[in-house]
């Protein structure tokens, strides 16, 4: 039977198992849930395994390169970068030696290092802390990118992360973690490349990302109030990147709208927007929509802070206009 | 002088020398404009290679830096391999994908060969890290320039590695009293605050050495004590070796200021003239500087001396003439190697 749990949560575990099933994973920095309600549940990874649980100093760029160098050396390091915004500090260590490690090498060196960080605009984090990496991470290529939305899917996508051959970079955003959703009741990884479709529907298909997942799962259960059927997916992975689910998808809709909590331009929703643009022209009934950030940083002050980001209102928004679309 | 340094003076002798006709192969083709891009030479650094590379076990990691070509030579790669590597070639030893600043060979033990020269610091931690995790006792060697340590990231992982005691011997090859920095009087480096390199790591407790880095027993025995240091625990260990890189730092196309290497400078066939380069052939040319040594301690050596040097080029010539006719990759596979497939 399945049973909920929250994200926090079916992280720990995911990391529990990976340090059980090899002793070559460790993690390094020992935060990775943040300064959050479920920060108490990372003490079971010290508990269990105290000498493969590090502190490291503040050195995002030096933790970064640690993790690298030792997984071409053959460790197995989870390594948590902490907040998004600080992951430009280790940007070279991640795009320029773990990402570039495997081609330059010819194919002879593998660099299984896991990256982790809490991304996202979190609630009066300003424009230093609320930052959301991904989307630059996506014009870098030999990096995995993983960006789950959910207790459902971050445990297994965990797993893989560590077992990968490939550096890999996990994108949690800050305020999902405390969120509880069904967990599958085997503990199983869960392949990359495979998008999830959180909702089926035939009227408009949403493809959201992370926390946008949840707005859109909320945006659908007010559309269909309206009789408007959305479809949600959660690609879960940018790279590799399920492009097939999304253009079959959308063959059955017609109707495509992304949601993406980065600026606009360059945003991963422009990626993917280019991409369905170029191989599913035909199958559209009206432009597609991105829902995202404008390209500003993110103010202090609360309310001008929620103005800016992307909600399931935006979302139903952008939903209902592709709808009445030439019905006008 | 026993027999075990006599024979360890000739495998020296012979890799510095390979090394060294290598390098000037890589110049020749450079100066020819058979292969594009800008390029480092080692030469004049070769005893610190060599006998660095000597003093480290078979699992030992080493990180190395856009100045390579001798660490890898050094640590046993394939001369041809290298060469067509820097050449582009398929049968490169990166499949041309690294090129000259990106030599390397995991195989060997090599990490990334990486151009950013702090990164090397940093990866050589991690590398010690690794180390220390599979506690079979084996180290990591990083070789980098002055210049890393111009860089953040070099401060932030010799910080971790001296907190979390890692097995890592950084070893800073100081070649900044080039041809161009003794001309000036400018050591050791012309863009450094600090006038010690050793108070870098020193500050962070990390016990740090100077070595001369021509004279390749001493580079060796230093390199070994550190080596020992690493595996009994005792973490970290920096050592600044002391080169006088000929062919200049400043030129990203090198040129050889003193044209090919005689050896008869060093066996007394060729007289030394008192020109711009006397005292860098009297005193710091590591490769005739070792086959003296050789000489002082047996004269009647100079005969084998002379032949490893004509042998020594000959295969040069038949390496150089082979990675010529070596084909470039196929086009089709500009985009393999990307990510690894399967489980490592």
């Amino acid at each position: 039977m399945p049973h909920q749990k929250t994200y926090a949560a079916a992280f720990v575990d995911a990391l529990l198992d990976s340090m059980s099933d090899d002793r070559m994973v460790t993690l390094i920095g020992s935060a990775p849930l943040g300064l959050g309600p479920e920060r108490h549940l990372t003490e079971e990874l010290r508990h269990q395994y105290p000498d493969r649980v590090l502190d490291p100093p503040t050195a995002e760029g030096g933790v970064a390169s640690v993790g690298a160098g030792a997984a071409m050396a053959g460790a197995r390091p989870f390594v948590d970068l902490l907040t998004g915004s600080f992951v430009y500090l280790a940007w070279t260590q991640i795009v320029n030696e773990a990402a570039n490690g495997h081609y330059m090498s010819g194919g002879k060196l593998q660099v299984p290092v896991t990256y982790h960080c809490l991304e996202g605009v979190r609630g009066a984090g300003a424009p230093q802390h609320s930052q959301s990496p991904h989307a630059m991470l996506w014009n870098a290529p030999g990096v995995e990118i993983v960006i789950p939305s959910m207790a459902s899917d971050v445990y297994g996508l965990i797993r893989t992360a560590i077992a990968s051959p490939n550096p890999t970079m996990i994108f949690s955003h800050a305020k999902i973690l405390g969120i509880e959703s069904d967990v599958p009741p085997s503990r199983t990884p869960i392949p990359f490349g495979k998008a999830d479709i959180k909702r089926h529907g035939r009227d408009v298909t949403i493809v959201a990302l992370s926390i946008c997942v949840h707005h859109a799962l909320a945006a659908a259960v007010e559309l269909a109030e309206e009789g408007i059927e959305a479809e949600v997916i959660d690609p879960r992975t940018l790279v590799p990147f399920d492009e097939e689910t999304i253009l079959a998808s959308v063959k059955r809709t017609g109707r495509l709208v992304i949601a993406d909590e980065v600026p606009q331009r360059a945003s991963a929703a422009s990626e993917i927007a280019a991409t369905i643009a170029e191989r599913g022209f035909d199958y559209l009934k009206a432009p597609i929509s991105r829902v995202t950030r404008p390209d500003t940083p993110i103010p202090f002050s609360p309310a001008l802070e929620q103005s800016l980001i992307p909600s399931a209102r935006k979302i139903a928004e952008a939903s209902r206009a592709l709808c009445m679309y030439r019905n006008q | 002088m026993n027999d075990e340094i006599r024979q360890r003076r000739w495998t020296f002798l012979k890799q510095m020398m390979l090394i060294r006709r290598f390098e000037e192969a890589v110049a020749t083709a450079g100066a020819e404009k058979a292969f594009p891009g800008h390029y480092h030479l080692y030469i004049g650094q070769e005893a610190t290679g060599v006998g660095a590379m000597a003093a480290l076990g078979p699992s030992d990691k080493i990180a190395t830096t856009h100045r390579n070509h001798g660490h890898v030579l050094a640590r046993g790669a394939d001369p041809e391999a290298c060469l067509a590597e820097i050449m582009g070639r398929a049968n490169g030893i990166n499949r041309g994908r690294g090129g000259t600043i990106h030599l390397c060979d995991p195989e060997l033990g090599f990490l990334q060969t990486s151009g950013v020269v702090g990164s090397v610091v940093g990866l050589a931690a991690g590398g010690g890290y690794a180390c220390k995790l599979k506690g079979d006792g084996s180290l990591t060697a990083a070789f980098f320039g002055d210049g890393a340590l111009e860089e953040g990231i070099a401060f932030e992982c010799l910080n971790i590695a001296a907190l979390w005691g890692l097995p890592v011997i950084f070893i800073c090859e100081n070649n900044s009293a080039d041809a161009l920095g003794m001309a000036k009087g400018g050591y050791p480096t012309l863009v450094h605050a600090a006038n010690d390199l050793r108070s870098i790591p020193g500050s962070l407790g990390i016990e740090a050495i100077r070595v001369d880095g021509t004279e390749v027993e001493e580079v060796h025995r230093v390199v070994a004590h550190a080596a020992a240091h690493c595996r009994a625990g005792k973490g970290p260990l920096f050592i600044e070796t002391v080169t006088r890189r000929w062919a200049g730092s400043a030129p990203l196309w090198p040129e050889l200021a003193t044209g090919i290497t005689d050896i008869g400078m060093a066996t007394g066939r060729t007289k030394i003239d008192d020109g711009p380069h006397s005292y860098w052939y009297r005193h710091n040319d590591p490769v005739l500087k070792l086959a003296r040594q050789i000489l002082q301690d047996d004269h009647s050596a100079r005969m084998q001396i002379e032949l490893l040097d004509e042998q020594t080029q000959a295969h040069m010539r038949a390496v150089v003439e082979r990675v010529h006719q070596s084909p470039y990759p196929e086009l089709a596979t500009a985009t393999d190697f990307v990510f690894a497939q399967g489980a490592a």
